[in-house]
């Protein structure tokens, strides 16, 4: 079994393609954000470099979200494109859900966090028992609430992501000695554990069509926000 | 000969279109999935909204226009896409699609102008055009009056030095409450106005023949609505409609045939979704026939944002041996490019 890896959430650019439990390759650039000009590049010569016939994959796995919505779309239109000319599904893996896949048969919580502004942070809280457990599953979350929702559970936490050299000190301070930090190997996101917990959601026919497949941003634009809120307050006056 | 074939796709601002052209010239699919509706709720494009509607139905879009073409991907010799200038995150969408679509099949990318696209809108219609000929380009985001010597080659002659004249129209649409999209709300409503009853002045930049100012023209249409309001003085949406509209032709018809009398051009061709505005076209077309010159503009649907444009224009491209790679990137400000 093929599957391609996307992973285009953030700072980070990365393509990944596994053949079976193998890991033939993976390209990783965490290096100023220019997903629209490197990603293809860099999926192309990855399939030119493990001389890959593109029609023998079984499916593209892409980190569909939560993250940066431009960078989500890129990574979405390319494996959506692929999809579309090879007639191959599509396995939407949340992009906090790959991360800590990363850390794979961790003792400790794992808690990827990633930048969202406004002293918010795209999150999940995993675990592995016999199996991968997704303890809260990704959404968006103030800072504080997550460092909360932490404390009222039992043991250390590994965090990673982007958001830890912005909220670094916030957590320390919250949960103390609890706090563990990935190292750079594991700290960012990675195509190949996208690719990896991809074909496990494959295997179980997890999937879904190329043409359907769009983005899970975990959040509504800011002109949606404003209208609500806009129409909220209207409502409020009539009444 | 073999037939060339072309994909064409387009997202750079509210329409996400797939389209299937044969020979540079004969429209095989056109498929526009339009987001106005959506948009209208916000009073204008949102553009995240416009960028998560691209992604979420562009697929689809592709799919219904190799279908309606009977069209199959080995049969296509090139894809051609829109990479700027438009919203940069709608653009993205389609950018990324067409690359990921021509390297998975194999098939060589062209990236388009959407200016010159639109330019090369008339080509559907009209066999024999070829350029060079003077161009009009008038459309929510630009105003430019050029001479298109070759594909990809314009003499930029004038182009807005604020407001695009769509824009000009929406704002005044939005000003006297007929709403979005302004333009083709205003035509309607100035079909039963007064185009005298207000006096819009004609905007002039000093010392540039061809270039346009719409912002003033709009400041003081702006400034007598409000006059009429505070004075409690009804604002006759038809007569002030009629009135506008009839200033911003005005100003498109006279630079359009002052550069077609300098230069000695005989052929104008308009593009862009204002070309789609009955007044510009009738005053237009009366002038070009005073002034013996030939007058070609596209039939509506090719008017608004469209992707068999973008077919025609990747056509020539592609076959003067123009290749776009992995990298091509979208470019929110594209410029025409400039040949003096």
């Amino acid at each position: 079994m093929i599957v391609i890896g996307i992973e285009s959430s953030s700072l980070v650019a990365s393509a990944a393609i596994l053949q079976d439990d193998v890991l033939t390759a993976e390209y990783t650039v965490n290096y100023k954000k220019t997903h629209s000009q490197t990603l293809l590049p860099m999926i192309d010569e990855i399939v030119r470099m493990t001389e890959l016939d593109l029609h023998e994959i079984d499916g593209i796995a892409v980190a569909e979200g939560p993250g940066s919505f431009t960078g989500l779309r890129i990574g979405a239109a390319t494996a959506k494109g692929i999809g579309l000319a090879l007639e191959k599904p599509i396995v939407a893996v949340p992009t906090v859900d790959a991360m800590a896949y990363q850390l794979y048969g961790c003792a400790h919580l794992i808690c990827p966090i990633m930048d969202a502004k406004r002293q918010q942070v795209y999150t999940g809280i995993y675990r592995f028992t016999e199996n991968f457990e997704v303890l809260r599953p990704a959404c968006a979350l103030p800072v504080k609430e997550l460092a909360e929702d932490l404390l009222a559970r039992e043991g250390k936490v590994v965090f990673l992501g982007d958001g830890v050299p912005v909220f670094r000190h916030t957590l320390k301070e919250m949960l103390g000695d609890r706090a563990l930090f990935a190292p750079a190997p594991s700290a960012r996101q990675r195509a190949g554990a996208v690719a990896a917990l991809g074909m496990t959601y494959l295997k179980e026919g997890r999937t879904v069509s190329a043409d359907d497949f769009a983005p899970n941003y975990h959040r509504i634009s800011q002109a949606e926000r404003e209208r609500a809120k806009r129409l909220e307050a209207e409502r409020g006056h009539h009444e | 000969m073999k037939d060339t074939l072309i994909l064409g796709i387009e997202s750079s601002c509210d329409e996400t279109a797939a389209a299937v052209v044969k020979n540079g010239r004969e429209v095989l699919s056109d498929v526009i999935s339009s987001q106005i509706a959506l948009h209208t709720q916000y009073g204008g494009v949102v553009p995240e909204l416009a960028s998560r509607k691209h992604i979420e139905n562009i697929n689809t879009v592709i799919r219904s226009a190799m279908a309606e073409a009977g069209t199959r991907w080995e049969d296509i010799d090139a894809i051609g896409v829109t990479y700027g200038p438009g919203l940069v995150g709608a653009l993205l969408v389609g950018v990324a699609e067409a690359k990921a679509l021509a390297f998975a099949l194999g098939k060589p990318l062209v990236g388009v102008n959407h200016i010159e696209g639109h330019v090369c809108a008339s080509l559907i219609e009209h066999p024999d055009l070829e350029p060079p000929f003077l161009c009009l380009i008038v459309s929510g985001g630009h105003t430019y009056l050029a001479v298109m010597k070759d594909f990809g080659k314009f003499q930029i002659l004038g182009a807005t030095r604020d407001d695009a004249a769509g824009e000009a129209f929406d704002k005044v649409a939005r000003a006297i409450g007929l709403g979005y999209p302004g333009g083709p709300k205003i035509e309607k409503a100035a079909r039963s106005g007064n185009p005298q009853a207000f006096a819009i002045p004609r905007g002039k930049v000093d010392g540039s023949a061809y270039d346009f100012s719409f912002s003033g023209m709009k400041s003081a249409a702006l400034n007598e609505i409000n006059r009429l309001k505070m004075q409690n003085l009804p604002v006759v949406q038809e007569d002030f409609a009629a009135s506008f509209q009839a200033a911003v032709v005005d100003v498109l018809v006279s630079h359009a045939m002052r550069a077609a009398a300098d230069l000695g051009q005989k052929r104008l061709v308009m593009a862009g979704g204002v070309a789609a505005n009955g007044a510009l076209r009738a005053a237009l077309g009366e002038a070009c026939e005073k002034a013996g010159i030939k007058f070609c503009f596209p039939s509506p649907i090719f008017c608004t944002d469209n992707a068999a444009m973008i077919g025609v224009a990747a056509y020539y491209h592609y076959i003067r041996g123009e290749r776009s790679d992995w990298s091509l990137n979208a470019v929110p400000n594209l410029r025409l490019s400039r040949e003096s």
